[in-house]
């Protein structure tokens, strides 16, 4: 099953319609076997440079190449690439077995061999003896199997996804997210993931790219794409972080109205700065802790309850907002003060992100 | 509580019942009043001339001119669809995958002649084929025949006119059932490494089959009544069953014999839709399992 994965290299890439810029500029590297994730908000542009990939839509410049071959003008059906749709794009007047057989057929292999495969490739997916099963018998769940089984079944070195996952619900789509990663690491392919649901890019991601306007900014491992984002847009996509703009102090504190706050980061040049706070970085002030912390006091305003977890809203005396979020259990519950309360919290200086509003 | 639950779901199962009824019967009245009532005037006229009678129907089936043209008038039909089908699929095809404002361009060229009574489109094909007409001097001044073609008065003209009248009623539903494929599909066609004819024959063309019935049935059915294009391009040789009914009630003043000639069409077209149907899995080209 497993052929390795393919290089990707996508360079400086643009496509243009009339006056919109769908993809600026983009420039791009993902190795064998990698699982990238391309993320941003809806009109970002991940589909036209995922089209771009699939050989769809052609770039107004720029080249892709897979490996050591430039593909920039070479026609989709001869990439030999997987590619699954949105809309899972199924062959409605076809059974299950002819729609994961037709990239087979397509190859002209022989009809002999083609039973084996395709049982090989519904089992990968759990749909073993599906094959005579027509397309609207299938619920959603198992629509999406059958996209990737027949996506799957060539054996390609690189797989594209256009948020394959998004017309499931919650609990179906957290399943298949773990399937997939699984099944990632079998077949051991190349796949570039598009979605703009940050949690499933973080989950399964060896790396994400973050995407605005058209324009890649930033593009790194989860964790440190949450530790270290590249400036304000990026903060406020991956996780959950409050932006309030400060003022640099010197090379390692910023004021935050009258309270100054120290980071043991690099504090970015320039103004238009703001600190991300991440609210599950915001610790309750339990008096003791090391005196090197910095300490915000702010009025309780708000408390929600949301199952695992509460979520605290403080409102600082300058009247900027901020959350932070605290586990559910008496112990931490216990130290909230009701809301109209005054309540510290503290902020570790390797926590104390400090980001351009945009990026230079 | 348990008891009285189906009660209620009955009850208002019943009242829905009627309130659809309500709403249909407008509908059922206009339908009764404007087809169902001619057709059984026709019926009852075909079978009774001072008492029952079936000496319209063994007339039609004993004398030659009336089997000659009831085969005749199927051909000319069969014919017809074809023709429009081999024009229409690439024209509805091209307005399909044409980039927009051009695929209204395709379309209003095709819908342009409906502008056109039938009667002065008949009568421009006369000017374009006959003897004397545009086309045959065309030939004859390039060298290419000696004697002019028979191009009209016989079948072929007519089968051209009815083909150029009928053929926007192929390309319309085939270009419904076209732009309602989801463009993806050919995609994932190209992306699972199918090329351009793959994709079309494997994916286009079957999901397109329905508009290619419902084509087919509009121009097949109209075709069958065609009179004034027969009546004039035909040449008196060509006649087609509209052209008996017309012939008995003008010529004759038998309206039994035209009114059986009529129910004998319907009959035919009824028994070979019942057969089309039990050999083409409609089902299956219509619902997409
Ligand atoms: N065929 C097109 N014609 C004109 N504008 C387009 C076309 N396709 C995409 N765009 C524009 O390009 C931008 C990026 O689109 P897209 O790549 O689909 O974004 P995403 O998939 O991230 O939602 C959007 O502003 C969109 O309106
Ligand atoms: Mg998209």
């Amino acid at each position: 099953m497993d052929k390795g994965g393919e290089s990707v290299d996508i360079r400086s890439a643009s496509k243009h319609y009339d006056a919109v810029r769908a993809l600026d500029n983009v420039t791009l590297n993902v190795a064998p076997r990698e699982f990238v994730s391309l993320l941003g908000p809806s009109g970002s542009g991940k589909t036209t440079l995922l089209g771009i990939l699939g050989g769809f839509i052609q770039p107004s410049s720029g080249s892709v190449h897979f490996g050591d071959r430039d593909v920039t003008l070479l026609p989709p059906h001869k990439r030999d690439i997987g590619v699954v749709f949105q809309n899972y794009a199924l062959f409605p007047h076809m059974s299950v077995g002819e729609n994961v057989a037709f990239p087979l057929r397509a190859r002209r292999l022989p009809k002999a061999d083609w039973p084996k495969k395709v049982n090989a490739a519904l089992a990968m997916v759990g749909l073993a003896g599906y094959e005579s099963r027509g397309i609207s018998q299938l619920s959603g769940g198992q629509r999406q199997r059958v996209a990737l089984a027949r996506a799957m079944i060539f054996e390609p070195r690189l797989i594209l996804m256009d948020e394959p996952l998004s017309a499931l619900d919650k609990q179906l789509r957290e399943a298949m997210q773990i399937e997939l990663r699984e099944l990632h690491r079998r077949i051991g392919a190349t796949i570039i993931y598009v979605t703009h649901d940050q949690r499933e890019a973080l989950t399964m991601s060896d790396r994400v790219a973050i995407l605005k306007d058209g324009k890649l900014v930033q593009i790194d491992a989860p964790q440190r794409l949450h530790d270290h984002p590249a400036d304000a847009f990026v903060a406020s996509f991956i996780g959950e972080a409050s932006l309030l703009p400060v003022h640099p102090v010197d090379s390692c504190s910023v004021a935050l109205g009258s309270s100054i706050l120290r980071s043991t980061r690099r504090i970015p040049d320039g103004d238009g700065l703001m600190l991300a706070v991440h609210s599950e970085k915001l610790l309750i002030d339990d008096g003791k802790g090391d005196a090197a912390r910095n300490r915000l006091t702010g009025k309780v305003t708000d408390i929600v309850y949301q199952g695992e977890s509460l979520r605290v809203f403080l409102q600082l005396p300058d009247g900027t907002a901020l959350s932070l979020r605290q586990p559910s259990h008496y112990e931490a519950a216990r130290r909230i003060p009701p809301v109209g309360g005054d309540l510290t919290v503290t902020l570790h200086p390797e926590d104390t992100i400090v980001v351009p509003k945009a990026r230079q | 509580m348990t008891g009285s639950a189906p009660d209620i779901s009955l009850r208002h199962q019943r009242r829905e019942q009627l309130t659809m009824l309500a709403l249909a019967l407008p509908a059922l009245l206009v339908i009764l009043l404007l087809i169902v009532l001619p057709v059984g005037w026709l019926a009852w006229q075909s079978i009774w001339h001072n008492g029952f009678t079936f000496e319209n129907y063994r007339r039609i089936f004993s004398e030659d001119i009336y089997w000659r043209s009831f085969a005749l008038t199927f051909e000319i039909s069969l014919a017809v669809t074809l023709l429009a089908l081999l024009l229409g699929y690439p024209i509805a095809y091209a307005a399909s995958i044409a980039p927009r404002g051009w695929n209204i361009v395709i379309l209003a060229l095709v819908v342009l002649p409906f502008w056109t009574s039938v009667l002065v489109r008949a009568y421009a094909w006369l000017a374009l084929l006959q003897r004397t007409g545009v086309i045959n001097q065309l030939l004859r001044q390039l060298g290419l025949i000696d004697e002019p073609l028979a191009l009209v008065h016989n079948t072929f003209g007519t089968v051209v006119a009815t083909l150029h009248i009928l053929l926007p009623f192929m390309v319309l539903p085939l270009y419904a059932t076209m732009q309602k494929i989801p463009r993806d599909l050919l995609q994932a066609g190209a992306s699972l490494g199918a090329g351009p004819v793959l994709t079309f024959w494997r994916v286009f063309l079957p999901l397109s089959l329905p508009g290619v019935l419902a084509g087919c049935t509009l121009v097949f059915v109209l075709a069958l009544g065609f009179y004034i294009t027969p009546e004039l391009l035909g040449g008196g040789r060509t006649v087609m069953v509209s052209m008996l009914v017309s012939r008995n009630v003008e010529l004759y003043d038998q309206w039994g014999a035209a009114s059986a000639v009529g129910v004998v069409l319907l009959a035919a077209v009824a028994a070979i839709f019942f057969a089309v149907s039990r050999f083409i899995p409609l089902d299956r080209v219509l619902g997409q399992k």
